[in-house]
């Protein structure tokens, strides 16, 4: 049976899962950024979701939607470091700012996380799609969370991850211009952006989690 | 091949040489606590405070420019990646002694994005802080996007002018001014002959024959301008200088501070033969030298390389440029 909503202590346990899958992934991440990247993509990622793993298991159970988002987003923005630290803790913390009205976690809550997350991400690394990051697989999640509002929770996630893997795959025909992926230039063409990656996978451990079969 | 490194366990190594470079500044500079930051022991109320940082590895940049009329402290990130803006945070409040405090570092989205938030947070505390982003290479964007280039070794001056006027000025924005005008009379490129390698897992940073060299290449392996069969010293200095000069550009009658910064494994030899031909290139063109700094001061590991950096003085940076300076990497008598 589809659920419309999670409730605050469902959203933790669905963003404790994505905190497991992130590090389950740390090899894979590390894996696509030796392509393109300095090799640490999946060590910071895997440092980082440890560390909002211990906050979130410290956190009261009885926090609001916007609180745990907003854990997730400085407990990364404090514990990856380099660029990837400032963009995923830009991306829950500005995502968190206008979800203090929301009892549930809905799918018009995570159009509203996703849509603002992006604006956040945009304007603090000054990105645009096409640059090839994680706003390639970002900005197609966050539209089609936006026709989504009066969806299933569940269904919701997984369309918007499938959304940000079909944009995770387009940047491998993209050439990198921001970040320390712009050293290969053209070299960079055929292997997709790590960031993109690591966007498409935290929406696929929510949606693993929102999509379960619930006894 | 694998680099053969004298090191510990590979995830303690930025632990670790911060832990001998605090001791090698006998008591002039101590580490915060829980955060990779240093900040100078001595640091007079009403100070403008100069906070410099980046990313690891690239010894003695920046940590080692710590001390006397020069940067404050210094907010550090792992090996070659961005500080996160906790650490920047916490040296803003130990460096702030109430007059603000001056962010300078190398233009790279990393840095400046964590040196944003860590503004944007210092400001909620009521914290003053300005920005300096330190563009030197002319090899990595065209001058109409200067904003775009990244920082490498001109970073050494601006930081000398920069602590030097953190020093005598009380205004952070006047701070701020003459750091800024330093910045926009730096010009610098580089030069790789081989690649260093990341400490923890000893990988080469990038692939470069072994008769190849890369001219314009930056300091992580980043594209330069052209990539060429290894050149004698001469022609190979004729073309960097080439792109230097026209840059800014530098005339006939400017006087310049010059720096021929090795990258890592570059011998003092190589660096000397290189500068002979730099003087030659100036005193041709009427370009009269203030001062002279050679060694490694912005560095990638064992990367082999060098790079040349042209400041311009005028009648406001000399005195700035001249005030005795000490620090670890660094020390002008």
């Amino acid at each position: 049976m589809a659920t419309s909503e999670l409730t605050p202590d469902e959203t933790r346990e669905m963003l404790l899962q994505v905190c497991r899958g992130m590090q389950a992934s740390k090899d894979r991440l590390s894996e696509a950024d030796r392509a393109i990247g300095d090799g640490d993509h999946g060590v910071g990622m895997a440092r980082g979701f440890e560390a909002v793993q211990r906050k979130l298991e410290a956190i009261s159970s009885a926090a609001a939607i916007d609180e745990l988002f907003r854990t997730v987003g400085t407990a990364l923005l404090t514990s990856v470091g380099g660029a990837a630290g400032a963009v995923f803790g830009t991306l829950f913390r500005g995502g968190s700012q206008n979800l203090s009205d929301c009892s549930a976690f809905d799918a018009a809550a995570l159009a509203r996380l996703l849509t603002d997350g992006l604006a956040a991400v945009k304007a603090r690394g000054q990105a645009q799609p096409g640059d090839k990051t994680m706003v390639d697989a970002l900005e197609p999640a966050a539209r089609r969370a936006q026709q989504l509002t009066g969806a299933p929770i569940g269904e919701a996630l997984t369309e918007v991850a499938e959304a940000a893997r079909q944009g995770m795959e387009k940047t491998r025909q993209m050439v990198a211009t921001v970040g320390k992926a712009k050293t290969l230039g053209e070299r960079s063409l055929g292997h997709p952006d790590p960031g993109a990656i690591s966007t498409y996978l935290i929406l696929t451990y929510m949606a693993e989690y929102a999509s379960r079969d619930r006894s | 091949m694998h680099a053969k490194k004298i090191i510990n366990n590979p995830q303690d190594v930025v632990d670790e040489l911060l832990d001998g470079l605090v001791l090698a500044y006998h008591g002039r500079v101590r580490r915060l606590e829980d955060v990779n930051a240093l900040v100078k022991t001595d640091l007079p109320t009403g100070k403008v405070g100069l906070l410099i940082g980046g990313g690891s590895g690239h010894e003695p940049l920046f940590h080692g420019f710590i001390g006397e009329n020069m940067g404050d402290g210094a907010a550090c990130g792992n090996i070659f990646a961005a500080p996160s803006p906790d650490v920047i945070l916490a040296a803003t409040r130990a460096l702030n002694q109430g007059a603000g405090v001056l962010y300078l570092y190398g233009n790279y989205a990393g840095d400046n994005m964590n040196f944003d938030i860590a503004a944007e947070l210092a400001a909620e505390e009521g914290i003053a802080t300005r920005t300096v982003r330190i563009w030197d290479d002319v090899a990595s964007a065209p001058p109409e996007r200067i904003d775009q280039r990244r920082g490498i070794a001109g970073d050494l001056f601006v930081i000398k002018v920069a602590g030097a006027a953190a020093a005598t000025l009380t205004d952070l924005e006047q701070v701020y001014r003459v750091t800024a005008k330093a910045r926009d009379s730096v010009r610098s490129m580089g030069v790789a002959v081989r690649a260093g390698s990341i400490p923890e897992t000893g990988e080469p940073t990038f692939e470069l024959g072994d008769d190849e060299i890369e001219i314009g290449m930056g300091l992580h392996g980043e594209a330069g301008v052209s990539r060429e069969k290894l050149l004698p010293a001469d022609p190979l200095v004729e073309k960097m200088m080439q792109h230097i000069l026209a840059d800014l550009p530098f005339q006939s009658g400017d006087e310049v501070c010059l720096l021929i910064n090795d990258l890592g494994s570059t011998t003092m030899m190589e660096l000397l033969i290189v500068n002979r031909k730099v003087r030659q290139i100036l005193d041709a063109a009427g370009i009269s030298v203030h001062d002279t700094v050679i060694g490694s001061f912005c560095t990638c590991q064992e990367m082999a390389g060098f790079s040349i950096s042209l400041m311009r003085l005028d009648d406001e940076l000399r005195p700035y440029y001249d005030m005795p300076a000490r620090s670890f990497g660094y020390t002008r008598a």
